[in-house]
Order: structure tokens, then C-alpha cells, then sequence
């Protein structure tokens, strides 16, 4: 049985600590709402440039076309672009991503690929360290990162292309978590190297079949499209893993002040009743006395 | 034959702007363009410039690196790698630009090389024109 002191500190430790994740969890609402903002913003240029990837793509389908669009023609070498936060108390949120790709390593694996991986996040390369580390072949950092830009996606797709150029790989697949609600963060792999334009549905196919002229050639507007569409999907993904990071925060952190709310009550309820059998004890002690005069 | 157009500009991180115009005048990277209501399909390449836009309420500038235009006949849409309103941009940040775009060239080979060369003199031409 602890003792009263024992008590009454640990519910103030716990009230400390529920403090703590009250405030991270309003933290994270209001950082929730600007990364919303940005991948809002964000959508109407990734929009855009589909249609045109989807044109491109149309009109240069009966060619060769550059290797970033044909690939390399092998399908050996897998890089895995794990996207993971930089911070954790998150709830699942790097833990579901990292469960999703070391998936995908075991199947890539077990069919005799040859798997590299790539990590954005010190969060995910933590966790794939432990099993991987033999595999990977590069870390992006972004903890210096206050809120992601375009140039970040730029860099590091610049990295990658560099390594496709090279040689190291013939597919590149991306891992993040897609954001759907505050309770709901989806871990959603994609391929963008060789690039494959997103899927259309019928509707939007039918206003997408003018035929446009390009200026210049179609050739030299994919090669100047093509690592931008890869940007692109990198930084819509980064946009979409920092909202969701924040949602799993938002409730990871509301789950915590609820749980140290109903040990505080809990608590109270031993350090009443202990205060009571104190009390009590004393009282018959005191009667006990009288009585013995 | 209708009298405007749908005008959107939009760079990776938001939408500059969205509306009809009646007008745009667009940096091609082949040659400067002028863009009117039912104007035959076309996917071009942009080379620094400015985009003019004539809407409702008078002419808007914008200044874009480079990006792709889709025009259509219906709607202009300019996809440009970064974009800002003329107003908000002076020659220094341009050549801040330019400076990034120098140290890109140089750290880059072959043919990506090329690229970055023949946009980076790109650049110093369109800032020498905006004096």
C-alpha cells in the first residue's frame, strides 16, 4: 500500500503529464490544419500535371519513349523510398508505414529481387536499421525541416534520378501514410520510377482526348516533364505523410490525456479512501485510549 | 465564339490564380505566345517570363522560371515550377534565382548539364529585359 505522500505525487506527475499531452495534442490540431492547407494547395498542380503526364503519355505510347517512362526493361533491382516522420508519439503512424514496406521487402525478397532502400525520416530508418541495415543506401534528412517545401521533394528526387541514371535500380517505389481523416491515416505504397500516370475514370477520360500539338516535340517536353512528375509525386506524399503525422498525433496525444484523466480519477479514489482508513484508524486508536482509562 | 477563357496558374505550393481571361500572353519556350478564347490545343514548354493575363479586372503579371502551359480551347493552365505575381518580386530575388539555378549547372553533367546551362542563360537574358 504507498502511502499518502507516495500517492498525492504521483497524482501530480500524472497531472503534469496530462498537461504536457493536452498541449501536444492543440499543438498538433494547429499544425494539422496548416499541413491540410498546404496539401489543398498543393492538389491542383499534381492535377494539372497528370493531365498533361496522361496526354504525353497518350501521344508517346506507340514510340519507345524515354527510359524514366519505359523503364529500364529489367525489373531486378527495387529501391524502397521508406517516408516516415522525424519525431515519434505519433501513435502507429511510422510503425504501420515501416510494417507496410518490410512487407514488400520479404515478398521482393522471396521472388529473388534485389531490394535497396532509401529512407526520408529518422523515424523509419530507426526502425528499418535494425533488420535492413545491409540494404540501405541512403537517409534524407529533414529534421531541419520546419514545414515541407517544394524543394525538398526537388532534392531528393534529384537524388534519385541520379541513382536511376546510374544505373541502381530499375524500380522505384515510394511508401507513405495517405491522409483520409484525423482517425484515418492509410500507409499506401506508389511507384514512381518508371513513372505511371495516375488512373483515370471514365468521365475524365473523354474530355482528355483532344489532341494537343506540343512545342517543342513531344520527346523533349517528356524529358523536361518527366523529373518533375516525379517531384511532384514526391511532394505530394510528403505533403500527405505531414498531415497524416499530425492527425495520429492529434489522436494518439487525445487518447493520452484521456488516459491520464481516468488515472488521475482512479488515483483520487485510493488517496480518498486511504486518507478515510487513516483517519478511521486514528479515531478507533483515540477510543481505544479512552476507553482504556 | 466565346469571349473568355478559364486562366489558371498554379506552382507546387498553391494556386496564384483562377479566372477568365480574355487574353494571356505566355513565354513559350519556342517563342512568346498570345494565347485567345479557341485557340487550337497546344502543350508548350516555358522559358523565364512574364505571363499576362487580361482579365475582368485589367491586366495581371506574373513572372514563372519554367513550367509547361496546357491551352486549350477553352482554358489556359499554366503548371509552372514556380510562379509569383510581378509585383512581388525584384530583380534581387530574381537573381537569387539565378544564382541557384548556376550553382545547379555546375554540380550537374552530361546532358542534364545542358539543360541547366540553357536555362540558366535564359535566366540572364529575361533579367536583363526586365530592366
Amino acid at each position: 500500500m504507498p502511502s499518502l505522500k507516495d500517492l498525492k505525487n504521483r497524482i501530480e506527475s500524472v497531472k503534469n503529464t496530462r498537461k504536457i499531452t493536452k498541449a501536444m495534442q492543440m499543438v498538433a490540431a494547429a499544425k494539422l490544419r496548416r499541413a491540410q492547407e498546404a496539401a489543398e494547395a498543393g492538389r491542383p498542380y499534381s492535377e494539372g500535371m497528370n493531365k498533361v503526364m496522361r496526354s504525353l503519355a497518350a501521344a508517346a505510347a506507340d514510340g519507345e519513349g524515354p527510359k524514366l517512362l519505359a523503364g529500364t526493361g529489367a525489373d531486378q533491382t527495387h529501391l524502397l523510398v521508406v517516408m516516415t516522420a522525424e519525431r515519434g508519439l505519433c501513435g502507429g503512424f511510422n510503425s504501420s508505414i515501416v510494417k507496410l514496406a518490410r512487407q514488400k521487402i520479404e515478398d521482393l525478397q522471396a521472388l529473388g529481387k534485389t531490394v535497396k532502400i532509401l529512407t526520408v525520416g529518422r523515424k523509419g530508418r530507426d526502425q528499418m536499421k535494425r533488420e535492413f541495415e545491409d540494404l540501405m543506401v541512403g537517409h534524407v534528412d529533414l529534421s531541419d525541416v520546419k514545414r515541407v517545401g517544394y524543394e525538398n521533394a526537388t532534392a531528393i528526387a534529384r537524388d534519385l534520378l541520379a541513382r536511376f541514371e546510374a544505373g541502381e535500380f530499375d524500380v522505384a517505389t515510394i511508401f507513405f501514410s495517405r491522409f483520409q481523416s484525423v482517425i484515418s491515416q492509410v500507409p499506401t505504397e506508389a511507384q514512381i520510377i518508371p513513372v505511371a500516370p495516375a488512373e483515370v475514370d471514365g468521365a475524365e477520360e473523354e474530355s482528355g482526348k483532344v489532341v494537343y500539338e506540343f512545342e517543342p516535340g513531344e520527346e523533349e517536353i517528356l524529358t523536361e516533364l518527366l523529373p518533375r512528375a516525379v517531384a511532384t509525386q514526391l511532394f505530394s506524399a510528403l505533403l500527405e505523410n505531414a498531415a497524416s503525422e499530425q492527425g495520429a498525433r492529434m489522436s494518439a496525444m487525445d487518447n493520452a490525456t484521456r488516459n491520464a484523466g481516468e488515472m488521475i480519477d482512479k488515483l483520487t479514489i485510493q488517496y480518498n479512501r486511504s486518507r478515510q482508513a487513516a483517519i478511521t484508524t486514528e479515531l478507533i486508536e483515540i477510543i481505544a485510549g479512552a476507553e482504556a482509562l | 465564339m466565346a469571349e473568355t477563357m478559364q486562366f489558371d496558374l498554379v506552382s507546387p505550393e498553391r494556386s496564384l490564380a483562377s479566372f477568365a481571361a480574355s487574353e494571356v500572353q505566355v513565354p513559350g519556350s519556342e517563342g512568346e505566345m498570345t494565347v485567345m478564347p479557341e485557340h487550337a490545343p497546344v502543350i508548350t514548354t516555358l522559358r523565364p517570363g512574364i505571363v499576362r493575363a487580361r482579365g475582368e479586372k485589367g491586366d495581371e503579371e506574373f513572372i514563372v522560371t519554367q513550367g509547361i502551359a496546357e491551352i486549350s480551347a477553352a482554358s489556359v493552365a499554366i503548371i509552372a515550377e514556380q510562379a509569383f505575381p510581378r509585383a512581388e518580386v525584384s530583380r534581387a530575388d530574381m537573381e537569387k534565382i539565378l544564382e541557384e539555378a548556376r550553382a545547379r549547372a555546375e554540380a550537374a553533367s552530361g546532358e542534364e548539364r545542358l539543360t541547366a546551362e540553357k536555362f540558366v542563360e535564359e535566366l540572364v537574358h529575361f533579367i536583363e529585359m526586365m530592366e
